[in-house]
């Protein structure tokens, strides 16, 4: 009876083995061996594509209001997939989407220039805000520059918020800090690795600042006891751009999503979006080839 | 004197009656088997005198002490149920050695650990079974199962063993070993043994005396040869005779 | 990425906090979770039914329900506000201890309540306590308990909803491998979310093994039981 319970244990340990063993270095290539776009998934719908954006543009609401718009015009469904920028740009990578919607150009640009995206658009903007506790105990509404309310904070150790998930706005984020001269550590400097609605939360539990994109910000205001303490410092610019993977088995499809977004006609929705809630524009549309 | 009586035991459901006994007295230090057809009550009767269940009415005479069984608490009956033991007929074995399984009553009842380990492999000699002390006890077979179950009885040193037909289910070699220890054990101490057997020829190999009992009451108790020999009563002879009335 | 450069120091802080708040979470279950089950196994009393009902019903709460609630009350604004756990390990330890104690208690009840059937009258003719006799029966229901332990950390240790909204998923503050394997996936870094992933696995594996087979194996050696 003993025996065969060892028998059954070591079994299972080696099986556990052998999928642990087989399956990292398959993982690995994956991640490495990008530049072979992995086959299309056998999508017999041709009239169906695949877009992998941010969850800004999906937590604003925008995609639920452009979308439908644009499969009753074209007839096309769109499937969209709202993740973190870097599993979005890893999306477009392995060919699992079509179209990327996203904001962090760096990255799009290394995108671009690897040969994976093809016909990349300038969208819209947004701005972020910086964001704080009523009181600032750093004294940031004193100052007029993203890079001096950064090293405002860091000098007084205020508690400072970071999404630390390598999202559109964490690098963002970092991108400031690096102009700023400072690597920011230590107790109050909080990586959060989560969503922005949920780093928002935090922020105002623990009392700390944070960087926000204004959608996410403008639809959470009412719930938060957080106040924009900075914003307008041309730093905190925040472009969001389009493009179509280029190993898409569906280019006409992503070709008319694309112009869907960049078109006078589509500029002016984006432009128009949000009006009613928030008394302005979430977006503002510059629509530009790059 | 030491003794053994019951007076007036009733043991009723909603529905009937199951046992309905006026006076049983048992001379102590004997052997005694009680037989009848299944369902006449005697496996009741052991356990209303192992105060396992509680009768409607009736006292027991327990070895000069009256005990009134309806109103005995739970509590109140530990130190009377201490002085006797109990076999069923399918003993349950705890899942650990055989070992702890013979100790475990005498760990119940607080004896030192010394004495507890002598009676032990007393017991374990006993009933021939000393090599498997170190075994799982759950492992064992129906027959070494109710053998441990009385060495497990008998370390405690009853005053009064109570056996439920404990040899039904078992080859007759493991019967054979039983009554063997149970008759040692009986003439080597003042134990009074009631056992309930369906098996006519073992109480007749065992018993001193015997009683019947048949639809919840007791038709006759006799010295075993006379029982056997010249039932007073139809029922008995019936029975006896292997035609049962029921 | 440096993210798979500090992947040794940091991963394995990770996999301490993740063993450290189950472990802690499972102990809670234990205290409370064992002798309460044991006594409802064990005992009668009008409404039993109930209780039993509301226990077999803790058992599914869905964790993520767990860490709203949990979320509400340590908040700034809710009525445990002024502890000031709210993204913190004690949190996470709270909302994986609601987790786990009815699975722990749930299993124990119906552990030791096989057992009572079974060994009540045998232990009563052998003439012990009402103690004595509720001691043995739980301990004969130990398999039953300990493989009720080994699905309750299991459950603990691969949660992820109520971690997240209650511990935050801070880096080197409340990061589990749960949370991590969220994260490092949503910021595309698959190997490294597959390799917390195993290592879960393994943990898990290796702990229920433990459990099954190693500490009941020990004690089926052990003489002096009882």
């Amino acid at each position: 009876m003993k025996r065969i319970s060892f028998y059954i244990f070591s079994l299972f340990l080696l099986l556990g083995l052998l999928i642990g063993c087989s399956s990292a270095p398959k993982a690995d290539k994956a991640a490495q061996d990008t530049s072979k776009p992995a086959a299309q998934a056998t999508d017999s719908k041709d009239k169906e594509i695949t877009l992998a954006t941010t969850t800004s543009t999906q937590d604003s609401g925008l995609l639920d209001y452009m979308v439908p718009i644009f499969e009753k015009q074209t007839g096309i469904k769109v499937k969209v997939v709202a993740v973190g920028t870097g599993q979005a740009i890893k999306i477009g990578q392995d060919g699992n989407a079509d179209v990327l919607l996203v904001h962090a150009r760096s990255q799009e640009d290394k995108f671009v220039q690897d040969g994976y995206g093809v016909d990349a658009y300038d969208v819209m903007y947004n701005q972020f805000y910086l964001v704080g506790p009523e009181k600032d105990p750093a004294g940031v509404k004193n100052v007029k520059t993203a890079a001096e309310a950064l090293k405002l904070i860091s000098d007084k150790k205020s508690t400072f918020i970071s999404r630390g998930d390598e999202s559109g706005t964490h690098t963002k984020e970092k991108s400031i800090w690096k102009a700023v001269g400072i690597n920011p550590e230590g107790e109050w400097y909080v990586k959060a690795g989560q969503g922005m609605g949920a780093t928002l939360q935090m922020a105002d539990e623990k009392g700390g600042y944070t960087l926000t994109d204004e959608a996410t910000f403008l639809s959470h205001k009412g719930k938060l006891g957080l106040q924009v303490v900075l914003q307008g410092d041309p730093l905190l610019f925040n472009p969001y751009g389009i493009m179509k993977v280029k190993s898409t088995k569906k280019s006409d499809s992503a070709d008319q999503l694309i112009h869907f977004f960049v078109d006078e006609n589509g500029q002016k929705l984006i432009s128009e979006f949000g009006k009613d809630k928030y008394g302005k524009g979430l977006f503002v549309p510059s629509a530009k080839k790059r | 004197m030491e003794k053994l009586k019951l007076h007036q035991i009733v043991v009723q459901t909603k529905e009937k009656t199951i046992l309905q006994v006026d006076e049983i007295s048992f001379p102590t230090r004997n052997i005694f088997g009680i037989v009848g057809p299944s369902g006449a009550g005697k496996s009741t009767l052991l356990r209303v005198m192992n105060l396992l269940i509680k009768p409607s009415q009736g006292t027991i005479d327990f070895f000069g002490k009256n005990i009134d069984l309806p109103s005995l608490s739970y509590l109140k009956a530990i130190p009377i149920q201490r002085q006797m033991a109990y076999v069923p007929q399918k003993s349950v074995m705890f899942d650990t050695n055989v070992y702890e399984n013979v100790a475990i009553g005498l760990r119940f009842h607080g004896i030192p650990k010394q004495e507890i380990d002598r009676r032990v492999r007393v017991a374990l000699e006993q009933v021939g079974l000393i090599d498997y002390a170190d075994r799982k006890a759950t492992t064992l077979s129906g027959g070494e199962s109710q053998r441990i179950a009385l060495a497990r009885s008998l370390v405690l040193r009853p005053k009064l063993l109570l056996l439920d037909e404990p040899t039904s289910n078992l080859d007759p070699i493991n019967v054979s070993i039983f009554e063997q220890v149970i008759y040692n054990i009986y003439q080597q101490t003042e134990m009074t043994v009631i056992m309930v057997t369906h098996n006519l020829l073992q109480a007749k190999r065992l018993a001193s005396q015997c009683l019947f009992i048949h639809q919840g009451q007791l038709l006759e108790m006799a010295d075993t040869e006379s029982f056997f020999e010249q039932p007073q009563t139809k029922e008995l002879a019936a029975f006896l005779s292997g035609q049962m009335i029921y | 990425m440096n993210l798979n450069l500090s992947f040794n120091d940091n991963v394995l802080s990770v996999i301490l906090l993740s063993l450290e708040i189950s472990t802690t979470a499972i102990i809670i279950g234990i205290l409370i979770g064992i002798p309460i089950g044991a006594l409802l196994a064990l005992t009668r009393f009008p409404g039993k039914r109930w209780i039993v009902a509301l226990v077999y019903t803790c058992m599914g709460l869905p964790p993520v329900l767990i860490g709203v609630i949990i979320y509400l009350m340590l908040s700034r604004y809710g009525p445990l506000g002024s502890l000031e756990w709210l993204f913190s390990p004690q949190a996470m330890m709270m909302a994986q201890s609601i987790l786990v104690t009815p699975i722990i208690l749930g299993l124990t009840m119906s552990a030791v309540q096989a057992k009572e059937k079974l060994y009540t009258e045998a232990l009563k003719s052998l003439g012990a306590t009402p103690w004595q006799a509720a001691w043995t029966i739980i301990k004969e229901a130990r398999k039953g308990i300990f493989a009720g332990l080994g699905t309750a950390f299991g459950r603990a240790i691969s949660e992820v909803g109520a971690v997240m909204l209650v511990g935050g998923n801070i880096e080197g503050h409340t990061r589990v491998m749960t949370t991590a394997i969220i994260l490092e996936t949503r910021m595309g870094n698959y190997p490294t979310a597959l390799t917390i992933g195993f290592v879960l696995l393994a943990i898990s594996f290796i702990l229920n093994s433990f459990l099954v087979m190693g500490i009941i194996g020990n004690l089926r050696e052990e003489r002096n039981y009882w």
